[in-house]
């Protein structure tokens, strides 16, 4: 185990571990085929401070180093769901900005709520013309007086059908990166409507289209400086990325536990599948990768812990990890077979969600281009 | 009111413990270790006791350096300060009970509460030995009328009730449950249907870092922890064989009868 593991952090891995075999596991089957979790989930969480980690005191959180994150993310993600995942801990892209460079106003007025469970948060950056490319984006906010009106509209977004609070990325300058405001967007606001995607994986959470119409959005609303906004996103790259590299670990090892438990269990002509060197060494080979994963994934961990920022190696992590899981929930779904092809099995599900992973937060192909830039030749 | 609970390490029973090959031993390297569940059930008790009543709630545990993290849990889940008894050794239920006695006479707590016993030897005595020692009353397997199910839990009342320097304890015993009445102080030992134990928290978790942990020896307490109890083997259960299929009753009942000779 890392060093940086405390007797705290197993205390609370311990605490997550049993929220979600009691709260989350057993439903999982019945949110996914309902494509959505129940709002009270929120809630339950926040209720014991899942929502709050690594948040100021001030506003409700605990403040935690980065290892309590991973922990959340790989044991929420023992369920199984990565819609679950995503939508439960959709806050987790919306917020850091909000508390980084929000005014004390706002701060206490999103914060507390969402830490609680009691809102929902969403961050919608991408739109229908391009999400890699964030510095060209094209929903526009006009000053007028004491409000921004904005026009436009958001794709691909978590928690969009039913996020109370939307921090939103608009054009309130110029062309380029320097032109880019993030802004609070309450769902209630005149003008606002989303419409709902469906999706290959991660069906437990919901994803949407959002239009903004001429929407007023009071001027208080700006989360940090007017076109600063893309800095306050940057803010979130590190963990987000880090989040996604730690939940496509925890999701490659519970295929890989499938995988083995199937193994041992089902008997092909005369022995079990276990016994068979093609699927053991199938096996090593999603154990090793695991393996690094994990620790790629701790010794990075430890690198932003300590201060630093890491980019290159954020950006090869993310697509190790996300590699990582395409092989480990290809191999699971090879060794159960039918029954890895059917609903119900973990690693069918998670097969599913392997993609979005490598293309949200980042795209593989965008990692590596950052990555290459940051390598320092 | 003040309430001393025990927090024992135990190995996870969800796991399977491994047997040394010449079944001297359990095997614990790296086995998960967990809080005896009767004895989070004893800490939650205790809590919503102090909640109704006030007072404090101390969590004992005797056990190696690590089971400072199982008492830590019950300072966590809310428990005001914790008392470690650092040993290394295997302790049977009398050399516990033992040690509690004096834990006991140091802290004069009005009641103790334990779990009824520890999943890992089910040995179910050290509550009853502790009685005994103290010449306290006791009341073991304390459950509650409605179980886990009715509103009583879901208000998280407790299940034992105080009046009058008396602590009522429902107790489940053959065919059904009998309420029995404990002069204070006394000595209760918890069943699993006495409540739910609560989640810890992640604010908790931080906080209970800065409680106070005391920690003690078997020696400064002047209690000799040689056990009387001596583990001679252990053994992995049979191994279940093939169940064969009969074609009807009468077959199966004669073969009960007469093969396996367990009906007459
Ligand atoms: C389920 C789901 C949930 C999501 N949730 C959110 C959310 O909550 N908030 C949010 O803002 N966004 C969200 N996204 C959007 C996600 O961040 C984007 O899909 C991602 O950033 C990629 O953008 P794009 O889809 O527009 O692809 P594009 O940018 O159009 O890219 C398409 C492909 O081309 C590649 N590519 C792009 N440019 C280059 C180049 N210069 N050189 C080589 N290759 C290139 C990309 O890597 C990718 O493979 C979500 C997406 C999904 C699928």
């Amino acid at each position: 185990m890392h060093p940086a593991y405390t007797e705290e952090h197993q205390a609370f891995r311990a605490l997550v571990r049993r929220f979600v075999e009691t709260e989350v596991t057993p439903h999982v089957e019945a949110w996914e085929e309902a494509k959505s979790f129940p709002r009270a989930l929120y809630r339950k969480a926040g209720e014991v401070g899942l929502l709050g980690v690594g948040y100021p005191e001030a506003y409700g959180g605990t403040p935690a180093d980065i290892f309590y994150s991973i922990v959340l993310c790989e044991e929420v993600a023992k369920a199984g769901s990565g819609g679950v995942s995503a939508g439960l801990l959709s806050h987790g892209i919306a917020i850091p900005p909000i508390v980084a460079l929000g005014s004390a106003a706002l701060k206490a007025k999103v914060v507390p709520t969402v830490i609680r469970g009691e809102k929902i948060a969403a961050l919608a950056v991408t739109e229908p013309s391009g999400g890699s490319d964030v510095a060209n984006l094209q929903t526009t906010a006009r000053r007028e007086g004491e409000h921004f009106v904005v026009s436009g509209s958001k794709t691909f977004i978590t928690s969009g059908m039913r996020a109370d609070f939307y921090t939103v990325a608009v054009r309130t300058g110029g062309e380029g990166m320097g032109g880019i405001s993030l802004l609070l967007i309450d769902r209630d606001t005149p003008g606002f409507t989303a419409t709902p995607l469906e999706k290959m994986g991660w069906w437990a959470s919901d994803t949407a289209t959002l239009y903004f119409d001429e929407c007023r959005v009071p001027v208080s609303n700006l989360i940090g400086e007017e076109n600063q906004g893309f800095f306050g996103l940057m803010l979130n790259f590190n963990h987000e990325r880090i989040a996604i590299a730690a939940n496509a670990y925890a999701f490659s090892a519970v295929c890989y536990e499938e995988a083995v438990a199937w193994a041992r269990e089902r008997v092909t002509f005369g022995r079990p599948l276990l016994s068979r060197q093609v699927i053991r060494h199938k096996l090593v080979d999603m154990a090793m990768h695991i393996h690094s994963t994990r620790c790629f994934l701790e010794a990075t961990a430890y690198r932003v812990m300590q201060g630093e920022s890491p980019i290159a190696e954020i950006c090869m992590l993310k697509n190790h990890a996300t590699q990582c899981l395409e092989h480990c929930a290809k191999e699971a779904v090879q060794i159960l077979g039918g029954a890895g092809y059917i609903r119900g099995a973990k690693s069918e599900r998670i097969y599913r969600e392997t993609k979005v992973l490598a293309i949200g937060g980042g795209a593989e192909e965008i990692m590596k281009e950052l990555a290459s830039k940051h390598l320092g030749w | 009111m003040k309430i001393l609970v025990t927090m024992k390490r135990v190995t996870d029973y969800e796991r399977k413990v491994k047997i040394a090959p010449d079944g001297s031993h359990l095997i614990t390297e790296g086995m998960n270790f967990v809080a005896n569940p009767f004895d989070e059930i004893a800490v939650e008790e205790a809590l919503r006791l102090t909640k109704a009543h006030g007072g404090e709630v101390v969590v004992f545990s005797a056990g190696p350096k690590d089971a400072a993290q199982q008492i830590r849990q019950g300072l966590a889940m809310g428990a005001d300060r914790g008392i470690h008894l650092l040993t290394d050794k295997e302790l049977d239920s009398d050399a516990v009970a033992r040690l509690l006695a004096k834990v006991v006479d140091q802290e004069k707590p009005d009641l103790v509460i334990l779990g009824k016993q520890a999943t890992d030897d089910d040995a179910n005595q050290a509550g009853q030995l502790l009685a005994g020692y103290l010449g306290w009353a006791q009341g073991t397997f304390a459950s509650k009328h409605e179980g886990l199910e009715g509103p009583e839990e879901k208000a998280q009342k407790p299940g034992l009730a105080i009046e009058g320097g008396k602590v009522h304890v429902v107790r489940e015993v053959d065919g059904g449950l009998e309420t029995i009445a404990l002069d204070m102080p006394a000595v209760v030992t918890t069943d699993l249907r006495l409540n739910h134990p609560r989640f810890t928290t992640l604010p908790n978790i931080m906080k209970a870092k800065k409680k106070k942990l005391d920690e003690v020896t078997a020696e400064s307490l002047g209690v000799d922890l040689s056990p009387k109890v001596k583990m001679l083997r252990f053994s992995e259960p049979p191994a279940r064989t093939a169940g064969q299929i009969v074609d009807s009753v009468d077959t199966l009942i004669h073969k009960l009868k007469n093969e396996r000779k367990v009906i007459a």
